[in-house]
């Protein structure tokens, strides 16, 4: 199961070492990353594998939200498929 | 298929974020045909049990959906059979004993509200109709969850003029009975022409005979994502409008579809239909009048509104088709007053009254909903009211609906706060001329011609 991880925010350092720390403790493998930073705020979306992650889906979603809430982005986690249906036929 | 962008990952959660795309509503419908017994209070047991049982898992299904997903789901519902097919068999005279039952198994399953305490008399009553009818106020005025619908025209049937009076001093009883909260009890109440049997929207919802043992049912809503889809096209002619509308209606309705598939898979329950309809909430960036206003009208009301809906509510139609296998309930754009900023501020400077909103339910789905009226208006008049709004869905082979608190001691220029998702409506003004006479005459206005389809 494909998830897809949203950060959008003002740009500071280490946002995606942090991240990538929370989904290295879970398990939770990274498969593609994309960011862009535009007039210094920061988005990235990163595509990564949810298919055993050791704690559940809904326990990962608030770890990433509450470190969003600590850093002040907006973090969220989302399964691939409400993009698959919205954008693709 | 290919790999998503990151620019359409971004369009998805701008239109959650910014733009209020939500999941109005998951509702399961259940069947409570096995629920009849001779002992009224037998048969609230069974009801209460069934519910309990079949819904268990809705409310936490639906959060899990949220979460995973990131779409918000903004209501757990559940449809019944219409109450009076299921307490007639009872001993029981008043069948408020029933509403509250649906009331327990509504706090028990923790879903927002459960449809069902209706009545189908398009052609005439039964007995059970008749209790269920007469027990509409109290049953109203003693329950938190439950919706009521009675449906009194079919274009197969004709209209049943003696329920459109009946239901007129229904209404203004149920609006006394609620009085200290200005009438809320008919918020929860509606009457149809057309009604639909799988309609997952409130209060109108209930389970239809025809629908299989439980099914889910998912209401779809977003004016802001139509809203914003119109705004990118300023100027252009409306084909561009249409075309527009058209692709953000697909995109809503795949959101939808996906849902209500994951969810009957999860509940171990039959997927029946996604209703797209544009269900506005009185907060901003959510208003279906705003986006008649974006085509170009100062004020929703203005000379054009009715063909500006026309446009938006057949664009959406045409694109949630396409998106979702099953199409069902009342799919099309609502245009309730209370529960959309945009209407509420068109009333408010003069520019909406009923007669607009009248004539805009001829080509749009429901009808008359959400109106405020004065507390002195009479139960002929809402009668009258009634009446106009079936013959529309009548005629027109369409569903349409009224919903309208006569909130006692209001008058023209006051609003009624009612809270949350039903939001805030100015008293709106009604023609007073008298209409008692012919609402007297009773009987039933027969089938129009364009019900012989055979």
């Amino acid at each position: 199961m494909k998830s897809f991880i949203t950060v959008i925010g003002k740009d500071t350092v280490g946002i995606i070492a942090s991240i990538s720390q929370i989904l290295a403790e879970q398990n939770v493998n990274i498969l593609d990353i994309n960011q862009t930073v535009m007039q210094e705020m920061f988005t990235m979306i990163m595509m990564v594998d949810t298919a055993e992650p050791k704690c559940s889906f809904s326990e990962l979603s608030e770890m990433l939200t509450e470190y969003g809430k600590n850093a002040g982005l907006s973090v969220r986690i989302q399964r691939e498929e409400i993009f698959n249906k919205m954008h693709r036929i | 298929m290919s790999m998503i962008r990151p620019d359409e990952v971004l369009e998805t959660i701008e239109m959650i974020d910014r733009e209020n795309l939500d999941i109005r509503t998951i509702t399961m419908g259940i069947s409570l045909r096995d629920c009849a017994s001779e002992s009224a209070e037998k048969s609230c047991t069974k009801i209460y049990d069934k519910i309990t049982k079949l819904a268990g898992s809705l409310v936490d299904t639906a959060t899990d959906i949220q979460t995973e997903f990131g779409i918000p789901i903004i209501n757990k519902r559940i449809s019944v059979t219409p109450v009076a097919m299921i307490a007639e068999s009872s001993d029981a005279e008043n069948y408020t004993m029933f509403a509250e039952a649906l009331d327990r198994a509504a706090a028990e399953t923790g879903v927002d509200f459960i449809g069902g305490f209706s009545a189908l008399v398009h052609k005439g009553y039964t007995t059970g109709d008749h209790k269920l009818i007469n027990s509409i106020p109290e049953a109203l005025s003693s329950t938190k969850k439950v919706c009521s619908s009675v449906n009194i025209a079919t274009t197969r049937a004709g209209l049943n003029m003696d329920a459109v009076a009946e239901m007129g001093r229904i209404i203004k009883d149920t609006a006394q009975r609620t009085a200290d909260s200005g009438g809320l009890g008919c918020a929860k109440l509606v009457v149809f022409s057309n009604v639909p049997e799988d309609n997952p929207f409130m209060a109108g919802a209930f389970h239809g005979v025809g629908e299989p043992e439980s099914v889910i049912n998912v209401g779809i809503s977003g004016p802001g994502v139509v809203q914003s889809a119109v705004k990118k096209v300023p100027g252009d002619d409306f084909g561009a409008v249409a075309e527009n509308i058209k692709k953000a209606a697909f995109k809503i309705t795949r959101i939808g579809e996906l849902v209500a598939r994951e969810a009957s898979r999860r509940l171990d329950t039959r997927f029946g239909i996604v209703d797209l309809s544009l269900a506005p909430t009185p907060a901003m960036g959510d208003s279906v009048a705003h986006i008649l206003e974006e085509m170009g009208l100062e004020k929703c009301g203005a000379p054009g509104t009715t063909a500006a809906l026309a446009l938006l509510n057949d664009a959406v139609k045409k694109g949630g088709a396409m998106a979702s296998s099953y199409v069902g309930g009342l799919s099309g754009s609502f245009i309730p007053v209370s529960e959309d900023a945009g209407m509420i501020d068109a009333v408010r400077c003069g520019s909406l009254t009923i007669e607009k909103l009248e004539a805009m339910t001829c080509v749009c789905s429901v009808g008359l909903d959400m109106i405020v009226v004065p507390g002195d208006t009479s139960a002929e008049t809402i009668s009258g009211i009634i009446a106009d709004e079936a013959a529309i869905g009548m005629v027109n082979n369409k569903t349409t609906a009224v919903r309208v608190i006569p909130a006692p001691g209001m008058k023209l220029g006051d609003t009624v706060e009612f809270g949350g998702l039903l939001g805030s409506g100015p008293v709106m003004k009604v023609n007073s001329f008298s209409n008692a006479d012919f609402i007297a005459r009773g009987g039933r206005i027969p089938a129009p011609v364009n019900g012989m389809k055979n």
